[in-house]
């Protein structure tokens, strides 16, 4: 600063030498289109190419004529500046337009016939049909995995924070933290390997939900641990100063107050599994009739439903824009869980103890 | 109830010093209830372990039911035949491809989740940056499943281009040469991973950034640095752990992904050195488009290269998990 201070002319004034406001805007305008002429004029048709020049004669520009009038180092932070917006702006286009596509290509064939009606009766190159079966396997699926996993997952918790001293409770630990990164095409095998190829089960909802356990599991029990270590210490000492048990003071005192947490925990969870396809593809294979018993015989799923649409298409366009709705249905159902789950957890945070 | 309980073992007149008392919460109650209650919930905990074991074992024990059968060598054989006869079948190709889209994946999704973590913390309008943090938390949640379907059928045609243009300018190298087929290949499914794994690694990086000590920032500017330099001297060094786990974090996503890769890449048996021209194939997608045809010597073959899978997520979580541990400011690593 000092340096920029001292080579400028007006050394009455304090501040440096500083570029207007609107520097960047037209240093980036000038960049585009000296990029479109350049092109032009050597003929270059591809789109990159005018982009990378551009964004050559940007940088060089905002760098050159900054470091020239405000010093080195502030065109060092400009120069900065714009490499993170152009990142944001980057990662915003993929991802905007995979909700844009999804909104738009999905809700062409969404409607309640969509949603009351199964494949049974219409070959996937036709138009028509549904996911009333998908729904209907998906939820069966996720609520199974929830009612094993959520008992599991939450002693477990209370097990870590209530109890958990030692060798146990780190082993524990850990093996939650590499847990969560199983994939979920391993966990699907895990029960191939135990459930079907070494008990002789078939395909089933149940067993699909036995490997949505494994991937929900450790998330349940991190986001449980978490809750009940925001509980205060004081109101768990007041209880136990009453003579009330341990375990009476855990069921009736630490987990009312951490419950809108660890359901948050359990929805987010659910949001989770509900979109997994590997393990489904593996033991549960996909159907296109109604299978309302997930204890035998193959089921669908919503993420299912869209890879045998995609797959069994045969590039036909009613078979695409069926797995465009059911995409849009499945995004729906989690982005939903996912802010019921935030606005319980803006509701209910425990009160943390000062 | 209570009564009856308390009555068993009387409250000591005086609060008990607190290494006593942790001392009884160890080693559980001597209540009834509490003793039921320690046991279920240390049961589950063992059973949590047990799971990881059982899955160790039991895909160790088909895999090495299939490794005995395979006339191949099971590392460096490019043939996937367990059926045949002799049965012949290697993960070398698999191993190559699962490197080779997880590295364009991490090239391009690192950097970029940096920024946009530090754009979110320190570049934004603060207006702003809220809401986005929340948008790329929800993001997060898509299903892969969605990605697949948005990759196969919207990013793979727009690609002809940009590879064109790659096959115009740097084909000679030999990494960017084309055929000019169907864009889906290695450098497609690398694209698609980055962006699958964007959303987590902006976020953990992102909480990192947000835990640097207002104090190391406010005196880098008092001292009159430039906002990058405030960045490049407080910020990145604080956060530098906490962005190599999420690195990590990611990482491991883009191993394991499964169907957004099968729905992408057109795959082969085969190690093409160009990216660009379709072949190859990933450990999970392997497992998914081989699945369905497979007899039961052939799912045990997938299983063996599922355990090579399993074993290397393993390898990479728990490498992430020990970055973190060893820093114990940083928390909120499962976002």
């Amino acid at each position: 600063m000092s340096n920029a201070t001292l080579s400028d002319k007006r050394p009455s004034t304090l501040r440096a030498a500083s570029l207007p406001k609107w520097f960047s805007w037209a240093v980036a305008a000038a960049s585009v289109a000296l990029g479109l002429g350049i092109s032009a004029a050597l003929g270059l048709e591809s789109s990159i190419q005018w982009a990378l020049i551009a964004g050559v004669l940007f940088v060089a520009g905002t760098f050159g004529i900054a470091a020239r009038v405000e010093g080195k180092r502030q065109a060092k932070d400009r120069v900065a500046t714009s490499v993170v917006w152009v990142a944001f702006l980057l990662a915003v286009v993929p991802l905007a337009s995979l909700v844009w596509e999804t909104v738009s290509r999905g809700v062409k064939v969404l409607d309640t016939y969509f949603l009351t009606h199964s494949m049974g009766v219409v070959a996937d190159t036709e138009p028509g049909g549904g996911i009333y079966h998908a729904i209907l396997g998906t939820l069966e699926q996720v609520g199974l995995a929830t009612l094993i996993s959520v008992p599991i997952g939450v002693l477990t918790a209370i097990y870590l924070v209530e109890y958990g001293r030692g060798k146990l409770a780190k082993a524990v630990t850990f093996f939650v933290d590499v847990m969560t990164g199983v994939p979920s095409i391993v966990a699907g095998l895990f029960i191939l390997s135990t459930w079907i190829l070494i008990l002789d089960m078939g395909p089933s909802g149940f067993a699909g939900a036995m490997a949505l356990t494994i991937l929900m599991l450790p998330v349940v029990v991190r986001s449980t641990e978490e809750m009940l270590k925001l509980v205060p210490n004081e109101l768990r000492e007041a209880s136990l100063a009453l003579g009330v048990p341990k375990w009476r003071t855990i069921l009736k005192v630490v987990l009312p107050t951490a419950i809108g947490g660890i359901t948050t925990g359990v929805m987010l969870a659910v949001a989770r599994i509900a979109g997994e396809t590997a393990p489904v593809l593996l033991l549960v294979w996909g159907s296109n009739f109604i299978n309302t018993n997930p204890f035998s015989d193959p089921q669908a799923s919503l993420p299912m439903y869209i890879y045998l649409q995609y797959a069994n298409s045969g590039g036909s366009g009613a078979a695409y824009d069926r797995a465009w709705a059911a995409a849009l249905t499945l995004i729906a159902f989690i982005m939903i869980l996912n802010l019921a789950a935030r606005g319980i957890a803006r509701w209910k945070a425990p009160k943390t103890g000062r | 109830m209570d009564i009856s309980t308390t009555k068993d073992t009387p409250l000591p007149s005086t609060p008990p010093p607190p290494a006593a008392e942790e001392k009884r919460a160890a080693r559980g109650a001597t209540r009834p209830g509490d003793r039921i209650f320690l046991g279920l919930s240390r049961g589950s905990g063992i059973f949590l372990l047990a799971i990881m074991a059982a899955i160790a074992v039991f895909l160790s024990y088909r895999a090495v039911l299939a490794i005995g059968k395979d006339e191949g060598n099971f590392f460096t054989t490019f043939e996937w035949n367990p059926t045949g006869n002799p049965p012949v079948f290697g993960i070398a190709v698999l191993a190559f491809g699962t490197i080779v889209s997880s590295i364009i994946a991490m090239a391009i999704a690192v950097p970029v989740a940096v920024g946009i973590a530090l754009f979110i913390t320190h570049y934004a309008p603060r207006k702003l940056g809220g809401p986005i943090a929340y948008v790329v938390d929800l993001l997060a949640a898509v299903p892969s499943i969605v990605y697949g379907l948005w990759g196969a059928l919207v990013l793979v045609p727009q690609l002809d281009g940009l590879y064109g243009w790659l096959n115009d300018y740097l084909g000679w190298t030999g990494i960017f040469e084309w055929q000019g087929g169907a864009p889906r290949s290695m450098l497609t499914v690398g694209i698609l991973l980055a962006i699958m794994i964007l959303p987590i690694i902006t976020n953990v990086s992102r909480e990192v950034f947000r835990q640097v000590p207002q104090m190391h920032e406010e005196a880098a500017l008092a001292l009159g640095a430039t906002r990058w330099e405030v960045i490049r001297m407080a910020v990145l060094p604080f956060g530098r752990s906490g962005v190599i786990s999420a690195s990590m974090l990611g990482l491991g996503r883009a191993l394991g992904e499964t169907m957004a890769v099968a729905m992408v890449l057109s795959s082969s048996f085969e190690i093409n050195l160009s990216l660009l021209d379709p072949g190859g194939g990933t450990f999970a997608q392997n497992i998914a488009s081989k699945f369905s045809e497979a007899t039961e010597m052939g799912r045990d073959a997938l299983i063996a290269s599922g355990l090579v899978l399993f074993v290397i997520t393993l390898l990479v979580n728990g490498a992430a998990r020990l970055i973190i541990a060893r820093r114990k400011e940083f928390s909120g690593a499962n976002a």
